[in-house]
C-alpha cells in the first residue's frame, strides 16, 4: 500500500506492506537509523519520534496510521548546526552514555515539556516512565530536562 | 593548569543527540541475508524431528540449518572448571536444555521473511523433567546433560585447591570455627536472577572476502571476538577482523561471544553472502546471560559488644544450562567474602550447579556484588540480634586506615582505604541521628508508613584479572594524535577521558586528540572493557604512552635545536618545545612530527598492572514503607564513593549513577522467573520490571579521592561501586523499617507482595 508522510520537514511517498510499522518505514526506507528499537512490548520508548508534535512510540504505529501525518526523529530536531535545547542540556548535564535511549529520551522529552513546561522533577520522572535507560540512573536525564523545561519558560525554545 | 580532575563534556556526545549512534543493526551491509534463530519453547525436552519443508517454502527463505549441517568444532568451555561433559552444541543435538535453547537457524532475504519463516519450522519434542531450583540440583536424579552424570558444574574450594589457587588448609570448615562466639546469626539469603538487559539487544554481522572474515558485533571485548573466529574458523590473524561498533550497553552481558554471534559468520560462508542476525528483546530476555543468581547460606559469629570473630558462607550458584562464565564469579564472591571488616576466622563454599535455564553470566559487578549483599545483610542481623545500632557494628569491625595492604583470610591484598572516613561522611552527609529520631518517632506513633535507613559500607575489586592492556600514542604531521585503545568502551566516554590524559601531557586541545577504539584491524591488541578495568589498564597505557613521546620528542627538539635535552621544556600552554630562557628558540609539534617521519613520533605500551585495586565506599539508603500495602518508596540515596583519583568527575558520577539504579532494580524490583515447568514468566520488558525514573529519587553523591599505589594516575574502577554498594543498602532499608514490627529479613527483589507477606508472616508470630 502507499504511504505518504512529511518527516523532518520533507515529503515521502513510498509503497509498503500493511503491516510495516513506522519505526521500520524511518529505519529502512527513509535510513533514518537515530531511532532505536529496544523491545517489543512498546515499554522501552527507544523509538519515540513526534507525530504532529506529539511522542508517539514508532514502533506501535503503523507506517499506514502516520499517513498524512508529520513526524519529527531526533535527526530532525536541530536547526542546523545549533541543538535543540533540549539536546543542548542533554550533553552539559551528561544526560547521556551509551546513546541507545537517546533519540526516544530526547524526543519524549521535547514532547513533554512542550505539554508542560512548568513541571517538577517528579513529573519529569513520571512522564518518562515510559522511556527507559539503563546506564545514567535517569538522574543526569531528569536534570537536563528541568534544565531545558527553564529554558522553555524563559522563551528559548 | 592539568585538565586531569575537569569535568569536561564528552565529545562522543553530539553524534548521539543529533543522527544517533551506528550500532550494528544500522550498519548498511550490501546484499546481506537476515537470520533468525528458532528456539526451544521447552525447558528439557528430546527433539524427534525437524521439519523444514514448509519453511524452505516460504517466500525469500534462503536455507534453514540445524545441528545435522554443523561442521564446526563444539563451543568451547565456558568456564574454568567446568565439567567438560558440559558441552554446548552449536544447535540442540537432539536434546534441548533450557527455553531459548537453539534449535535451527533461518536465513531468509528480508527479517521479517526469516520471521514468517521461523514460526513454520515443525520441531516434535517429547518433553523431559526438568531441574530448574538450584538447590535441589546437586541432589536431583533429573541429570541436564545427561552424559556428565551429574549436575555440578564445579565446586569451590576444591577445585581451587586442585591448582594451587588456593592453600590446602581453606579447603576445609577450620576447627571450632565459632568458638568464642557469643552470638551466631543464620540466614538463608536468596540473591535473585536478573537479566542485564542493555538497551541495544545482541546483533552481528558476518562478511567473507576471499577467506578474511569481517565481523561487526555489539560486544565489550572485540579483540576476544577475534580470538574465538580465529579458533574456531581456523584463520591466521590477518584473517579475520572484528569491529564493535556503537555499543548499546553491555554491563558484562556482552563479554563473551555468544553462538548466536559466532554461528552468523559460519552462516555467511555457508551461504557465500552476508549475514545479520538481530535479535527480539523478547529472544534476548531468553539467552542473553543471566546475572547474579545464588542461594546462600550465611553464618556470622560475634561477641555481644559488636565483635565480628567468624563468618561463613555457603554457596549454591546457578549456573544455567550451559556452564558459561557464571559458574566461575563465585570466586568472586569469595575473593570479597569480608568485605569492609576484620574477620579472624572464615570458611567459604560454593557448588555451582547446572538446570534447565539461560546460562549465566558477569553482570555488573560479578560475584563481588553477591558477597558485599551477603555481609552487608548479615552485619544488619548481628547488629539487631545484639541490639547495636548497625553504624557503631560496623565501626568496630572496619579494617583501619593504618593497615594497608591489607591482605583478607581469603588471601586478597587490598590496597589502600579508609572505611571509616567513608562511613563518617555518610552518616554526616544523611543526618543520621535525626532520621533514626524521625524513625523512631514514626514507630512510637504506630504510623502505617514506616521508614527504615539502610546502611552498606563496601569494598570491591576492579581490574581483578591479571594481564595487560594496549594503548598508543602517535603525533600526526598536523600536530594533531592518534590514540588507540585496547579497551572497548559502550557509555564509558573513553574518547573524552582518554582524550584528556593525551591532551593534559601533551599540552594540545582535547579536539586534536583521535582515539581509535573497537576494531582489531586498527587497534593492534586489546583485551576490552569490563571489570571496572579501563582507565586503570587502558588509560594509564595511553598516559605513559603519551609520556613516552613527550620524552622522544623532547629529545628531537634538543637535537633540532642543538641544545641540551635536559634544557628543553615542553609549554604546555602552547604546545611547543622551548630551549629553557629562550622561548623564541622553539618547536611545534607539528614540526617534531613531520621531522621525525612517518610514525615516528609514536610510542607503543602495554601496561600491566602489578595488582587489583579496591574502591570503596558507603551508601546510606532512606526508604518508606508503607505496612498496610507492603509498597516501598525511596526517599533518598546517599553515596559516598572512593574510586581513587578521577581523571573527569562529570563521566565518574554517571558510572556512579548508573550503578546506583541497577542496585535499586535488583534490591527492590527485577527478577527474572521460571515456573516449575522451566517457563521463563518476565520474558520481556512488559513482565519484567526494569527500573524506571519513576521508581528513583534523586542521587546524593560525594567523592572522596584516595589515590591507589598500583598505578601512576591513582585511579581506581568505578563502573560497578554504585550497584555493590546501593543493592544492600536499599534492601537493609527495607528491612530495617520493619524490624520493630518482627520481621528479620526480606529477600530481594523486597516487592510489595514479598513486604506485606514479611508483616504478615510476623504478624502471626507475635
Amino acid at each position: 500500500m502507499k504511504v505518504k508522510l512529511e518527516v523532518n520537514g520533507e515529503a515521502h511517498e513510498r509503497d509498503v506492506e500493511p503491516r510495516t510499522l513506522l519505526v521500520y518505514f524511518l529505519r529502512e526506507e527513509l535510513g533514518l537509523t537515530g531511532t532505536n528499537v529496544g523491545c517489543d512490548t512498546t515499554s522501552c520508548g527507544a523509538c519515540t519520534v513526534l507525530l504532529d508534535g506529539e511522542s508517539v512510540k514508532s514502533c506501535t504505529v503503523l507506517a499506514a496510521q502516520a499517513d498524512g501525518h508529520s513526524i519529527t526523529t531526533i535527526e530532525g530536531l536541530a536547526s542546523g548546526d545549533e541543538l535543540h535545547p533540549m539536546q543542548q542540556a542533554f550533553r552539559e548535564h551528561h544526560g547521556l552514555q551509551c546513546g541507545y535511549c537517546t533519540p526516544g529520551m530526547v524526543m519524549a522529552a521535547v514532547s513533554l515539556v512542550k505539554e508542560n513546561p512548568d513541571l517538577d522533577e517528579a513529573a519529569v520522572r513520571e512522564g518518562l516512565e515510559g522511556n527507559l535507560c539503563r546506564c545514567t540512573g535517569y538522574h543526569n536525564i531528569v536534570q537536563a530536562v528541568l534544565d531545558a523545561a527553564r529554558s522553555s519558560r524563559e522563551g528559548a525554545w | 593548569m592539568s585538565i586531569l580532575g575537569n569535568r569536561v563534556l564528552r565529545r562522543e556526545d553530539p553524534k548521539f543527540l543529533t543522527t544517533g549512534g551506528t550500532y550494528v543493526d544500522d550498519l548498511p551491509l550490501e546484499g546481506a541475508v537476515h537470520i533468525v534463530y528458532v528456539r526451544s519453547p521447552m525447558a528439557h525436552a528430546r527433539i524427534h524431528s525437524i521439519d523444514s519443508t514448509e519453511a524452505l517454502r516460504s517466500p525469500g527463505v534462503v536455507a534453514v540449518f540445524t545441528a545435522a549441517e554443523v561442521d564446526l568444532p563444539p563451543m568451547p568451555p565456558g568456564a574454568p572448571f567446568a565439567n567438560p561433559a558440559m558441552v554446548r552444541p552449536w544447535l540442540a543435538d537432539g536434546v534441548v536444555r533450557f527455553v531459548g535453547d537453539l534449535v535451527a537457524a533461518v536465513v531468509a532475504e528480508t527479517r521479517e521473511q526469516a520471521m514468517d519463516a521461523a514460526e513454520l519450522v515443525l520441531v516434535d519434542y517429547e518433553p523431559f523433567p526438568v531441574v530448574i531450583d538450584p538447590e535441589a540440583a546437586a541432589g536431583s536424579d533429573i541429570l541436564v546433560h545427561e552424559a556428565a552424570g551429574t549436575n555440578v558444574v564445579l565446586r569451590m574450594p576444591e577445585d581451587l585447591v586442585s591448582v594451587g589457587m588456593v592453600p590446602p588448609e581453606a579447603a576445609t570448615e577450620p576447627p571450632e570455627m565459632f568458638a568464642g562466639c557469643e552470638v551466631v546469626v543464620r540466614q538463608r539469603i536468596v540473591n535473585q536472577r536478573v537479566a542485564p538487559c542493555p538497551l541495544e539487544v545482541r546483533a552481528a554481522a558476518s562478511r567473507w572476502d576471499d577467506g578474511h572474515l569481517t565481523q561487526w558485533t555489539t560486544t565489550q571485548a572485540p579483540h576476544g571476538v577475534k580470538a574465538s573466529l580465529a579458533q574456531i574458523f581456523g584463520l591466521a590473524d590477518d584473517q579475520v577482523r572484528a569491529v564493535a561498533p556503537d555499543v548499546g550497553g553491555g554491563f558484562g552481558a556482552k563479554i563473551g561471544a555468544y553462538p548466536e554471534e559466532l554461528f552468523v559468520a559460519w552462516i555467511a560462508r555457508k551461504i557465500g553472502r552476508p549475514a545479520r542476525w538481530v535479535e527480539t528483546r523478547s529472544e534476548s530476555m531468553l539467552s542473553l546471560g543471566h546475572g547474579r543468581a545464588q542461594v546462600q547460606l550465611a553464618e556470622l559469629g560475634g561477641t555481644r559488644d559488636g565483635r565480628l570473630l567468624a563468618y561463613k558462607l555457603s554457596v549454591i550458584q546457578d549456573a544455567g544450562a550451559y556452564p558459561a562464565f557464571g559458574a566461575f564469579l563465585p570466586l568472586m564472591t569469595r575473593t570479597m567474602l569480608t568485605g569492609v571488616y576484620d574477620i579472624e576466622r572464615v570458611y567459604f563454599a560454593d557448588t555451582s550447579v547446572a538446570t534447565n535455564t539461560n546460562p549465566t553470566v558477569a553482570y555488573r559487578g560479578a560475584g563481588r556484588p553477591e558477597a558485599t549483599a551477603a555481609i552487608e545483610r548479615m552485619v544488619d542481623i548481628f547488629a539487631a540480634e545484639i541490639g547495636m545500632d548497625p553504624a557503631e557494628v560496623r565501626r568496630k569491625n572496619l579494617v583501619g586506615r593504618d593497615r594497608f595492604p591489607f591482605t583478607t583470610p581469603t588471601g586478597t591484598t587490598y590496597d589502600v582505604g579508609d572505611y571509616e572516613a567513608a562511613l563518617d561522611r555518610v552518616l554526616e552527609a544523611a543526618g543520621y541521628s535525626e532520621l533514626r529520631a524521625e524513625q523512631q518517632r514514626r514507630r512510637e506513633a504506630g504510623e502505617a508508613k514506616q521508614l527504615g535507613i539502610g546502611l552498606s559500607t563496601y569494598v570491591e575489586i576492579t581490574n581483578g584479572i591479571p594481564g595487560s592492556e594496549f594503548g598508543s600514542v602517535e603525533v600526526l604531521a598536523d600536530g594533531r594524535a592518534r590514540v588507540r585503545t585496547g579497551t572497548s568502551p559502550h557509555g564509558q566516554g573513553h574518547v573524552t577521558s582518554w582524550s584528556q590524559l593525551v591532551a593534559d601531557q601533551l599540552g594540545i586541545a582535547i579536539e586534536d586528540v583521535e582515539v581509535i577504539h573497537g576494531d582489531t584491524d586498527l587497534v593492534p591488541r586489546g583485551v576490552g572493557t569490563f571489570g571496572s578495568k579501563s582507565l586503570q589498564s587502558g588509560g594509564v597505557a595511553v598516559f605513559q604512552a603519551a609520556e613516552q613521546v613527550v620524552d622522544k620528542a623532547r629529545k628531537l627538539a634538543a637535537e633540532l635545536l642543538e641544545a641540551n635535552p635536559n634544557d628543553i621544556e615542553l609549554d604546555k600552554q602552547s604546545g611547543r618545545f622551548q630551549v629553557a630562557g629562550t622561548p623564541s628558540a622553539s618547536k611545534t609539534w607539528a614540526e617534531l612530527a613531520r621531522a621525525s617521519g612517518d610514525g615516528g613520533l609514536s610510542a607503543e605500551v602495554d601496561f600491566a598492572a602489578s595488582g587489583a585495586t579496591f574502591p570503596f565506599g558507603a551508601h546510606l539508603v532512606v526508604a518508606e514503607v508503607d505496612t498496610e500495602t507492603g509498597g516501598v518508596t525511596l526517599k533518598r540515596i546517599v553515596a559516598v564513593d572512593d574510586a581513587g583519583r578521577l581523571v573527569n568527575p562529570l563521566i565518574a558520577e554517571g558510572q556512579i549513577h548508573g550503578g546506583l539504579a541497577q542496585g535499586v532494580a535488583q534490591a527492590l524490583m527485577e527478577e527474572m522467573c521460571y515456573d516449575e515447568q522451566g517457563n521463563p514468566i518476565t520474558a520481556n520488558l512488559a513482565d519484567y520490571e526494569f527500573v524506571s525514573a519513576a521508581e528513583l529519587p534523586s542521587f546524593e553523591t560525594y567523592s572522596m579521592e584516595t589515590p591507589t599505589p598500583i598505578n601512576p594516575l591513582g585511579a581506581k574502577g568505578i563502573g560497578e561501586s554504585g550497584t555493590i554498594g546501593s543493592t544492600p543498602a536499599v534492601q537493609n532499608a527495607v528491612c530495617d523499617a520493619l524490624r520493630h514490627l518482627g520481621v528479620r529479613h526480606v529477600d530481594m527483589p523486597t516487592s510489595p507482595l514479598r513486604v506485606w507477606k514479611a508483616i504478615e508472616q510476623a504478624k502471626g508470630k507475635s
